[in-house]
């Protein structure tokens, strides 16, 4: 079944929590990879985490993703513990505390992430 | 014992009206008259991928086209590691005496044929397709992430990583086949256009048409005597957002395997063919293999370390920089270019010994590695 997240359109990010090991796992997949159960909770993320890495991209390859140069595509650890790709605020620099809310990139949602002060 | 019998290499750029069979068969052909064979004494072809011509079966379209009859043969994909995982591949073949010869070969007419846009596109798939591609990252951003991530943690600036690019430049001068001819400076470099910071346009490899080839065997065939002594690989993840951190990449881990297999040390090296789609992705390398400590490869750069000149001759032929990247052959180039100096064949490029050398490869987001350690016998 698709998750009910932004990559599916809704404003939601969504991540998966083992039962049996208790690791977390960001790329959605009917078993745990660290330990390979089934045992699997959907959990939603407060949006909440901390600036890895960014790039702020001014040479994209398609006509859709060009009319959004420069775009900050960023490493987001989160607070529950797993790291996910995401777009933000230009101005950010690693080990930003940081908050998620969502936008529009080439007709699709995304999360965009944005410095907490 | 497996040796390196024969190269072969095309120059890099622009190959109007060929196509990668034809670069395939060009870079073919000179492997195998390098190593004084004939077409049907090759029994083992290994041969990488086309973006521009994609099949689910080119080695054995390569093989009809070329004319040869092996008795084993398959395509390989592990991006810009291809070449190396060929080349450890068809070392275990012949030294588990399935073939006595095997011809690797990679090319592709990936400038002419297509545009660039969708060289890039194509490129940026090696991403999550639901987590990662949507976002509109290309391959410069997600070694952009990269880059950012290692110079913050190790201080390296952007000026440490031009040095890279300004050797590889200044290498590729004396190389006729090389894509790029003119030199270029640090200033050059932070001049250029940015494309996903902190990388600019001469932070990148180019897009190339070309071919590359050799020929692995089970004993010399001439007075080239390059012995593969060891190869291993690592591969910790294929996405960006999945990787290990900094400290923790397959590079070391290959690394290790392959010194601890072969009883090679890195004191024992003279040459280094090392991985170079990106500024960032040498600088990273190279320290990662302990070829410079952490944080000192620009400054190894800048003393000239790695020059033709110095204590540890760095892809003498430009690199995928400045020779260029025409995908799977783009890092076979690397090992061609060191088989040239181990035998004594580079001409004005010639270093003073390379008796022993370090190849490097990495595909995907520093996702796949294999190491190699080559050594000249006599």
């Amino acid at each position: 079944m698709k998750p009910a997240d932004w990559t599916t359109g809704h404003e939601a990010i969504l991540y998966q929590a083992c039962s049996s090991c208790g690791k977390v796992q960001y790329f959605r997949r009917g078993f745990c990879a660290a330990c390979g159960s089934t045992a699997l909770a959907e959990k939603r993320a407060s949006g909440k985490g901390t600036v890895y890495a960014t790039s702020i991209v001014t040479r994209a390859a398609t006509a859709e993703t060009r009319a959004h140069v420069p775009y900050n595509v960023v490493l987001v650890d989160t607070e529950e513990g797993f790291r996910m790709m995401a777009h933000g605020a230009t101005d950010l620099a690693i080990g930003d505390s940081v908050s998620a809310r969502f936008t529009q990139f080439a007709g699709r949602l995304v999360p965009y992430f944005e410095r907490i002060t | 014992m497996t040796y390196i019998t024969g190269v072969g290499l095309t120059s890099y750029g622009k190959h109007e009206g060929l196509t990668s069979l034809d670069l395939m068969s060009k870079a073919a052909e000179l492997a195998i008259t390098d190593a004084g064979l004939k077409r049907a004494e090759i029994d083992g072809i290994l041969c990488g991928y086309s973006t521009v011509s994609p099949h689910i079966m080119l080695a054995t379209v390569f093989a009809e086209h070329f004319g040869i009859r092996p008795a084993y043969a398959h395509a390989v994909q592990v991006g810009g590691a291809t070449g190396l995982a060929m080349t450890m591949l068809a070392h275990h073949l012949v030294e588990a005496g399935v073939v006595k010869h095997v011809l690797v070969v990679g090319g592709e007419n990936r400038l002419t044929g297509q545009s660039r846009d969708a060289s890039i596109v194509a490129l940026a798939q090696v991403g999550h397709p639901d987590y990662e591609v949507p976002l509109g990252p290309t391959i410069p951003a997600y070694y952009g992430l990269v880059a950012s991530r290692y110079m913050h943690e190790y201080g390296l600036t952007e000026e440490d990583l031009a040095e890279f690019a300004v050797l590889m430049r200044a290498h590729a001068l004396t190389h006729p086949g090389a894509q790029f001819h003119e030199p270029i400076t640090v200033a050059d470099v932070m001049a250029s256009k940015p494309v996903a910071s902190p990388l600019k346009l001469l932070d990148c490899c180019p897009v190339s048409d070309g071919g590359a080839a050799f020929v692995i065997s089970r004993e010399p065939t001439n007075q080239a005597r390059v012995k593969i002594r060891g190869c291993a690989q690592a591969h910790t993840h294929q996405h960006v957002t999945a990787a290990p951190a900094l400290s923790e990449l397959g590079a070391e881990i290959s690394i290790a395997k392959v010194k601890q297999a072969s009883g090679v040390s890195i004191a024992d090296v003279r040459y280094a063919a090392v991985y170079d789609s990106f500024t960032i992705t040498l600088a990273m390398l190279l320290e990662d293999l302990g070829l410079a400590k952490r944080g000192e490869a620009a400054a190894r750069v800048r003393s000239g370390y790695f020059s033709r000149g110095g204590e540890m001759p760095l892809n003498t032929h430009g690199g995928l920089l400045s020779y260029g990247h025409c995908g799977v052959g783009g890092a076979m180039a690397h090992l061609v270019e060191a088989h040239l100096q181990m035998t004594g064949r580079a001409g004005n490029r010639q270093v003073r010994d390379a008796s022993v050398a370090l190849l490097h490869g990495d595909g995907g987001v520093l996702s796949s590695h294999v190491s190699v350690f080559l050594e000249r016998v006599r």
